[in-house]
């Protein structure tokens, strides 16, 4: 297969601070070097594109030296975490800002889908923005007008199509909005996490989509997402960017581990024996925490084992029948999602408690952060009690066998069913 | 990988040339112009009671108080012309070539959001804004028809005089005038916001020295030492001209003409390279 799309060195500078390239002494010190036919004084000094670091400089590279091609036909997935260069890479291929150093080569039209409905003028009606929206978009009118029903028909918004967008829904908006992109006719379609809108079967029907472009319209397709399940049923090439730089490229499922476990730099292992905001008599307390999954080095995923190791400081020597040991699930918005419970009276009596594994086999957790709150009883008396002791991080990962991964915004909590009967 | 590197479609590279003004992109994207204009068109006056009435309330009022203050206050002559139609002429080409101005100088602050998503060649803005006005000073030069017709039948020696073959000339000076100064302040202010200050006053001042409320003669007769400033305005010579062909008042020099034509190119082609320049990355500065 010919390749498409060629992106040789390129690099993008970005100053740090209030300004966005330069202030007007840097640019008449840079048209100084340049009248004299130097090179441009502040490229040398940028910084490496690292979000948690301290800046050290006044510049940085949002993109340092990147290079990848793409055939004719491909979809390629573009992921990485928050500040990586991903946005950045979006803006360069789709135009809308120049790169500071090298090119990129296209044999296509490249239209960008960096977000749906640009163009939208609240006055207008829905069929007039639709042609708005497609002629920013790169359409012609003529090419509008021959696709019009069935945008409309896909949009879903038949009814009001007369009336105009202020008077929508924002998810009504967003689905014209996708609905006229998802129409487009580029060689070459870049998209942002557009996808992330509207609700659940309006995703679906936007991931189906998008399949269909790639896959029978050979259309060449790159893709930006944090879904990792989104990136895995549409892609099979991926980019993983870290610190504005390539890190790996290939087969999309091995980017995508790498990706996961990369991103996965959560603790693992809390002390607690300090932790100052506790209640409770202090007759057996929390000492440690260890999180894992099946292996040692894993982390928490969705789909996998999920183990809670516990370390109690238990001084006077209590026995399992004296212990209630429970603990709660939040999720990152404080929403409680889980309480268990344990009497361990039933497991052997006269043994002193001191290490405790809670093991969940396939963790029902979607990918995100949670919360635990850990409750301990003596003899019916509360005798520690720790408000989000320490926090976990799933990862994404597949519950249900036979279906694509479910959205976190969906659902936090996945469960295990069995299709009674059907005919 | 062994591809002839000849055949690309385009490259996006940093460095751009002086002058890239891409007329064959710029013609595919023409229903998007197309649909610029009609939007602009359309929405301005939604929502309001007079709707496109303001289109000639404007105009309308601000002759009758130039007329109040500079002919019946200040008692400036306007010949044989009645002053209301005289200062009526001078505002509705004005009116043009001001609002060419201030429409495409926030072109990229105005449109930061969309520019800053998708791509299309940026100089469809300034150019929307120039063909959408030019409907606008469509209908103002309408009221205008309406009051010469009505001053011709209330027995007004009015007549056009063969300059009037100049018009489109002169209209295309305004907006090339209008366009290349816009386009150089909307590139300025993306960096440095004290433009979009100055703009909005600026445009008043610079009528009073465009020989709007009165005529070029008047100027070298009360204050010959500054008359350097109106006669080497282009703008001045502008609606100077265009009252000359419209009312067969004032006067028109070849020269003058020839004089304003050229400043309006240069002025266009200098605004034009300042836009090509900031086009590219102006998202990063805005």
């Amino acid at each position: 297969m010919s390749i498409i799309l060629k992106a040789e060195n390129i690099s993008k500078l970005y100053r740090l601070g209030s300004v966005g390239t330069g202030t007007l002494g840097d640019d008449l010190k840079r048209w100084w070097y340049n009248v004299r036919g130097k090179e441009d004084p502040f490229l040398k000094i940028g910084g490496v594109n690292d979000r948690s670091a301290k800046a050290t400089k006044d510049y940085v590279w949002a993109l340092r030296d990147i290079n990848f091609e793409v055939k004719q036909g491909e979809v390629l997935g573009i992921i990485g975490k928050n500040g990586a260069g991903k946005s950045t890479l979006l803006k360069l291929l789709s135009r809308v800002t120049a790169p500071t150093t090298g090119s990129i080569k296209t044999r296509g039209r490249i239209a960008s889908l960096l977000e749906v409905g640009t163009g939208f003028h609240g006055e207008l009606t829905g069929r007039e923005n639709i042609f708005m929206n497609g002629a920013v978009l790169g359409m012609t009118k003529a090419e509008i007008k021959k696709k019009l029903d069935e945008i409309i028909a896909f949009s879903g918004c038949e009814m009001y199509i007369d009336t105009p967008v202020k008077r929508y829904s924002s998810g009504m908006t967003v689905r014209l909005g996708f609905a006229v992109a998802a129409h487009l006719d580029p060689e070459v379609l870049v998209v942002d996490e557009v996808l992330a809108v509207g609700d659940a079967e309006f995703q679906k029907r936007a991931i189906g989509k998008m399949q269909d472009l790639s896959s029978g319209e050979g259309r060449t397709v790159l893709f930006v997402s944090h879904n990792m399940s989104s990136v895995n049923a549409l892609c099979s090439r991926a980019l993983l960017l870290s610190n504005g730089g390539i890190k790996k490229e290939g087969d999309v499922e091995k980017i995508i581990e790498v990706y996961l476990n990369e991103n996965q730099k959560t603790k693992t292992n809390y002390s607690l024996e300090k932790f100052p905001h506790r209640q409770g008599n202090g007759e057996v307390k929390l000492g440690s925490v260890q999180i894992s999954s099946e292996y040692p080095d894993e982390v928490p995923r969705t789909g996998r084992k999920l183990n809670f190791e516990y370390h109690l400081l238990n001084p006077k020597g209590y026995n399992t029948s004296d212990i209630q040991f429970d603990f709660r699930i939040d999720d990152n918005l404080g929403q409680r999602l889980l309480w268990f419970s344990t009497t361990l009276k039933k497991y052997e009596e006269n043994k002193v408690l001191n290490r405790l594994t809670f093991s969940i086999d396939r963790c029902n957790l979607n990918s995100g952060i949670y919360y635990v709150t850990t409750y301990i009883r003596v003899r019916n008396e509360v005798s520690d009690w720790i408000q989000n002791a320490f926090s976990f991080e799933v990862a994404d990962g597949f519950f249900y066998d036979n279906a694509a991964g479910v959205v976190p915004s969906q659902s936090k909590i996945l469960t295990n069913f069995d299709i009674f009967s059907y005919d | 990988m062994t591809e002839p590197n000849d055949n690309w479609l385009y490259e996006i590279t940093p460095k751009r040339k002086l002058i890239d003004l891409n007329f064959k992109e710029i013609w595919r994207y023409r229903d998007l112009l197309f649909l610029f204009v009609k939007r602009d068109i359309v929405t301005v006056y939604k929502q309001t009671i007079l709707g496109p009435l303001w289109y000639f309330i404007q105009p309308l009022f601000t002759s009758v108080i130039f007329t109040l203050v500079f002919n019946n206050i200040a008692n400036i002559p306007t010949g044989e012309v009645p002053a209301f139609l005289f200062n009526l002429t001078g505002i509705t080409a004005w009116n043009y070539f001001s609002q060419c101005l201030t429409g495409t100088s926030s072109t990229f602050t105005a449109n930061a959001g969309i520019f800053g998503k998708v791509y299309f060649p940026r100089a469809i803005m300034p150019l929307k804004t120039v063909i959408s006005n030019l409907f606008k000073f469509g209908i103002q030069l309408f009221i205008l028809i309406i009051f010469y017709c009505y001053y011709l039948f209330n027995g007004f020696e009015l007549s056009p005089n063969s300059n009037l073959l100049l018009f489109p000339i002169y209209v295309l000076m305004m907006a090339l005038l209008g366009l290349g100064a816009g386009m150089t302040i909307s590139a300025l202010t993306t960096k440095y916001r004290d433009l979009t200050v100055l703009v909005g006053f600026a445009t008043t001042l610079l009528m009073y020295i465009s020989a709007v409320p009165y005529p070029l003669s008047e100027v070298s007769k009360e204050v010959p030492d500054l008359v350097w400033l109106v006669k080497y305005n282009p703008l001045a010579q502008i609606i100077e001209g265009f009252r000359y062909m419209v009312l067969d008042t004032g006067t028109f020099t070849t020269a003058g003409f020839l004089y304003t034509l050229g400043v309006s190119v240069v002025m266009f082609l200098f605004g034009l390279i300042v836009f090509n320049k900031t086009e590219k990355n102006f998202i990063d500065t805005v």
